[in-house]
This record gives structure tokens, C-alpha cells and sequence, in this order.
């Protein structure tokens, strides 16, 4: 049963980091494509949540529990950049 | 059968994402793909997050990855709600298929006090005189 397991997660790994790269991929495009600056902050958004996600996958395949923390610090960080821009847009900044 | 759980809740985590991903990018409307990625995309984060607690099976790291998703959860409609409220006041147009704008009919005409109907169980002013 173990056997099976492993090879579940030792096939499912890479396909998923697969799935959520091609989801980066399509956040990216609206990202550029975006017509409006709320666009590409979500864009922005989408895209580093998604990081946090590989950061995690990547941390059950190596096994190492630390990339918890950098998935942790990211969501952080895009929060706190994610309403700093939306605050600045709002002011309109830079129109 | 742990890993079967771990393959199980990676797989939902995947493809929660990919259609949060796929929204954004199919979505018509700032507003609307506002709600695809905001919605979609944590969940799938977040179900990636719980992949990751139950793989490792330690209290110290599933509460970390716990937090993670807490965290998610309470930042992502703040800034999804912050971001909106800044593309409806500078102005960034709704699909032209959408059917309701509150925000944008309260902003037109500021409803003032007087012209509400008075609350139930309140008697009218006019009656003091009567």
C-alpha cells in the first residue's frame, strides 16, 4: 500500500507543479494583456498567490518543511503590496 | 493512504487554481475576474496548504501551513474588496452586460435621510399634530 503511495505522489507531484505553472502562465498573460491598472494588480495578485502554492508543492517534494515559511512571508508581502497599490490608485497617483 | 490524501488534496488544490487562472484570464470584467481569482485561486492555495500539512504529520508544520491558510482567508477579500473599490472610483467601466451597480447609483444620486421610508414601528411625524 505504501508502494502505491509513493508512486502516486512521485507521479502527482510534477503534474500538479505542471497545472499551477500553466496557471502562472495565464495570470501572466492578463497581466500584460490587462486594459486597466485594477487589471494587472489583479493579475499581480493571482500570480503570487499561485507562487505560494508551488512554494508549498515544492516543499512536499524536497521535503523540506522551511518552504512553509517563504510561502508564508509571500502571502505577506503581496497583501501588504496589493493594498499599498490599490490605496495609491485610488488617490490617482500618477494619472 | 497518507499519500493517497496528500495526491487527493494537490489535485483539488490544481485545479481549483487552473480555474481561477482561467477565469481571470476569460473573465469580461475588471470586477468579475476580480471574483474568479480571489475566490477560486485561494481556495486553491489553500488546498495546496492542507496538502502540505498532511504530508509532513508534525504539529509545528501543519500549524504553519494552518496559518497560511488563515491568513489567506482574511487578507484576500480585504484586498480584493480594496482593489475594486479603486477601479470603481477611477472610473474603469462594468461589462455591458451586468445588471446592477449600487455603488455607482448611490454615487450618481446621495439618497438623503428624509427621502427614506420611515422604519416599521415608528409612528410618522405628521401624526404629533394631528
Amino acid at each position: 500500500m505504501s508502494e502505491i503511495g509513493a508512486s502516486i505522489l512521485a507521479w502527482t507531484i510534477p503534474a500538479v507543479t505542471a497545472v499551477l505553472v500553466l496557471s502562472v502562465a495565464m495570470g501572466v498573460l492578463r497581466l500584460i494583456k490587462g486594459p486597466t491598472p485594477p487589471d494587472n494588480v489583479v493579475a499581480l495578485d493571482l500570480v503570487g498567490t499561485i507562487f505560494a502554492g508551488i512554494i508549498a508543492v515544492h516543499a512536499i517534494r524536497t521535503g523540506e518543511p522551511v518552504y512553509i515559511y517563504a510561502s508564508l512571508v509571500l502571502g505577506l508581502v503581496l497583501f501588504l503590496g496589493t493594498v499599498a497599490i490599490g490605496y495609491y490608485l485610488e488617490r490617482g497617483v500618477g494619472r | 493512504m497518507k499519500d493517497l490524501l496528500v495526491a487527493i488534496t494537490l489535485w483539488a488544490g490544481a485545479a481549483f487554481t487552473f480555474l481561477g487562472a482561467l477565469g481571470m484570464l476569460r473573465m469580461p470584467d475588471v470586477y468579475m475576474r476580480l471574483q474568479a481569482s480571489t475566490k477560486a485561486g485561494t481556495l486553491g492555495v489553500s488546498c495546496v496548504m492542507l496538502a502540505a500539512a498532511i504530508h509532513f504529520a508534525d504539529l509545528h508544520v501543519a500549524v504553519r501551513a494552518l496559518l497560511v491558510i488563515v491568513f489567506l482567508f482574511l487578507t484576500a477579500p480585504v484586498a480584493a474588496h480594496i482593489i475594486a473599490r479603486a477601479a470603481h472610483y477611477t472610473r474603469v467601466r462594468l461589462w455591458e452586460g451586468s445588471v446592477m451597480d449600487e455603488l455607482g447609483e448611490k454615487r450618481r444620486k446621495p439618497t438623503s435621510a428624509a427621502s427614506l421610508p420611515p422604519a416599521p414601528g415608528v409612528p410618522p411625524v405628521t401624526d404629533k399634530h394631528a
